[in-house]
């Protein structure tokens, strides 16, 4: 007996730690996504999961959707989606960039499925990639942040030196340093994508290098937070995130994935849905937006930057207008001239300006 | 790159309070492991403290009554332990591994309401005078409730470790519960106690990082702190003022990786990010070969099950 109660209280803990869910999908069309973070973090997956949300109401009972947060880009996230294909996924939408590899090798075992990935750059006949030009919010940010900062020093938080980041601090140090010439950037690389601690402690320690704002590309509302309690100002990523500093909060960078994931669910379902498709939409299509702007920014900065973001929407302003010369004194861009897509996908290099090395 | 651009004053005061949690937890472990229990489960004590205390904080409003939740809700994930391994006797490095997983799955289930929401504030004490001192001031003299407890408990631990009866007792029951048991002592009983306040105290470290040092609840936000606690007990040779040193340097060395990148510093940052847990380990490393060679501390009965001969 003794034995016996010895071996069930263990399998009880380890039956505990082993509830799996599992997917069971019942509708005419269905839709997977997965996340690399919970929905609940008013970020990255939390906009996602608002596409998510729109898919299900724009189709009513016709599209059933399901979703796996917290999936690790690694094997995991093949065998994920492997389940999902499994239990009769007609369209896996993969959301972050580390699923590049599995999303490739699950596509090649289940052809008739449609993936979506995104923020990819590699595509098969049923992978397409889609991503959103954050940059050019970057530029309304960066304009808004040279203006707002009195002590002339912008701190940024990053996650990994990949193109898509270090597009991102070059578009808001450009717009910055238009805005105001004194400005000096400080970088942090943090390398990870979410973690609470670790971007609250590089926000601090900007702050105390004499940091007023903030800029970040990291998922979660913990900079935020940081900059309400010491009284500097910082930018929401991804989701409106005013609620964690309604002082510090100037206006926040807002992915709208919602129109791109009803537009491809009904391709999907028609039969029109093409593979090897490379989307690159920003401020203009709607799958970037500047959220509303805070009453702390003066009249005449909320004015410029709204004429900025209208500029990029209609196409008469680029994020990256020359003359524009690389971090070693090289010229990039001729006067005039406009960055090439091949140039901004693959964007390895700082602006001139900009100190201290992107990490190797 | 300026090195004045660092404030080490604000340096200093960071790294104590991204160490504190360290600290709580480890100065747990280490009254666990001295009685001769090696509980493998301290990130899942953490973890059920982090969330617990921050759900509690919210609910009431009050940072205090949530680092108190915190503290029970550690206690008793480590009951759990201690029924399994003391009563049923199973294997202790298998059960502590299943309460970190566990842990973990119940933190993120009990916690899935709370992502997103701000927690309460806990207002820092300032000692009068004392901090006003420049520099010294910032560093030492205007933290929060919870610093000054954990230093506080370092002593406390110490002393009752090295010169309390029953400090005596409980490192008696962890170096040979056999020879502790045919003296009369109550080893289940000891354990047990020792145990509880382990979880306790790792409970406390997790409400801290949910409360006061990011302030925020999110999933899986212990992110290792439990193991790197594990880690500084055994190299710190079981002693609390040696631990103490060894978190506050993983702490510092961490702050400082950021300082150092903010200020542009060319290094490889992949080494400045390996760089806390190098220089936690060779420290350690150094200060116990120079000294005390040969005796290390180890409990003799650590992570052995006691079974009573009757």
């Amino acid at each position: 007996m003794r034995q016996f109660m010895k071996y069930f209280s263990a399998s009880f803990l380890f039956i505990s730690m082993v509830i799996t869910s599992s997917i069971a999908i019942a509708a005419d069309y269905k839709v997977g996504f997965i996340y690399i973070g919970p929905p609940g973090d008013h970020g990255w997956n939390y906009q996602h999961d608002v596409g998510r949300k729109a898919v299900d109401e724009a189709f009513g009972d016709k599209v059933e959707t399901v979703f796996q947060e917290n999936v690790p880009e690694s094997a995991d996230a093949e065998r994920v989606m492997t389940q999902m294909a499994l239990s009769g996924a007609d369209m896996i939408f993969a959301t972050s960039f580390g699923y590049m590899e599995p999303v490739l090798n699950v596509a090649k075992k289940f052809p008739k499925v449609k993936f979506e990935h995104a923020t990819g750059y590699m595509t098969a006949d049923n992978v397409s990639t889609y991503s959103a030009r954050f940059y050019e919010g970057r530029t309304v940010a960066g304009h808004i942040a040279g203006k707002m900062t009195k002590s002339n020093t912008i701190g940024y938080v990053a996650s990994y030196p990949i193109p898509e980041v270090v597009r991102g601090i070059n578009s808001a140090y450009l717009a910055a340093k238009k805005a105001n010439p004194n400005v000096e950037f400080k970088v942090i690389w943090i390398f990870t994508w979410y973690d609470p601690a670790k971007e609250a402690d590089a926000a601090k320690t900007l702050i105390s290098q004499g940091a007023d704002v903030i800029l970040q590309h990291v998922d979660s509302s913990a900079i935020m937070t940081v900059a309400e309690e010491a009284g500097v100002y910082a930018f929401g990523q991804a989701s409106d995130m005013s609620a964690f500093g309604p002082n510090a909060h100037l206006t926040a960078i807002i992915n709208g994935w919602a129109p791109y994931y009803v537009k491809k669910v009904k391709q999907g379902m028609d039969g029109t849905w093409k593979g090897a498709e490379q989307t690159f939409d920003g401020i203009g299509a709607g799958m970037v937006i500047i959220g509303p702007l805070s009453d702390k920014i003066p009249d005449s900065v909320k004015k410029e930057a709204m004429e900025i973001r209208d500029g990029i929407a209609s196409g008469t302003l680029h994020s990256f207008t020359g003359p524009i010369n690389k971090q070693d004194g090289s010229p990039w861009l001729k006067a005039g001239e406009t960055a090439d897509m091949g140039t901004l996908l693959g964007m390895n290099f700082y602006v001139e300006g900009i100190e201290g090395d992107i990490p190797q | 790159m300026d090195l004045s651009e660092i404030n080490f004053a604000v340096l200093v005061a960071s790294l104590i309070v991204a160490s504190t949690p360290l600290v709580l937890a480890a100065l747990g472990e280490l009254i666990v492991e001295k009685s001769g229990v090696l509980n493998l489960g301290v990130e899942g004590m953490m973890i059920i403290g982090a969330v617990t205390g921050f759900i509690v904080g919210v609910e009431t409003g009050s940072a205090y009554i949530g680092m108190m939740a915190a503290a029970m809700a550690g206690a008793l994930l480590s009951l759990l332990f201690a029924f399994i391994i003391l009563i049923m006797q199973a294997n202790q490095v298998a059960s502590g591994l299943a309460l970190t997983i566990f842990g973990l799955g119940i933190a993120a289930l009990m916690g899935h309401p709370y992502t997103g929401i701000k927690s309460p504030q806990i207002s820092t004490i300032s000692i009068p005078f004392i901090s006003e001192i420049p520099v010294l001031g910032t560093m030492f003299f205007q933290h929060d409730l919870i610093v000054y407890l954990s230093l506080i408990s370092v002593l406390v631990i110490w002393y009752f470790l090295n010169r309390m009866r029953a400090g005596l007792i409980l490192r008696s029951v962890g170096e040979d519960h056999d020879v502790a048991h045919s003296l009369g002592y109550r080893v289940v009983t000891i354990r047990f106690l020792a145990i509880t306040f382990g979880g306790a105290m790792a409970g406390v470290g997790g409400g801290y990082l949910s409360l006061v040092r990011v302030p925020q609840w999110t999933e899986g936000m212990t992110a290792g702190a439990g193991w790197i606690a594990l880690a500084l007990v055994v190299f710190s040779g079981w002693r609390p003022f040696r631990l103490l040193i060894g978190a506050y340097i993983f702490g510092g060395i961490t702050i400082l990786q950021l300082n150092l990148q903010a200020i542009g510093v060319n290094i490889n940052i992949a080494l400045l990010s390996m760089a806390p847990y190098l220089a936690t380990i060779l420290a350690l490393v150094v200060i116990s070969m120079s000294r005390f060679r040969g005796n290390r501390g180890a409990p003799g009965c650590l992570g052995r099950s006691f079974v009573k001969i009757t």
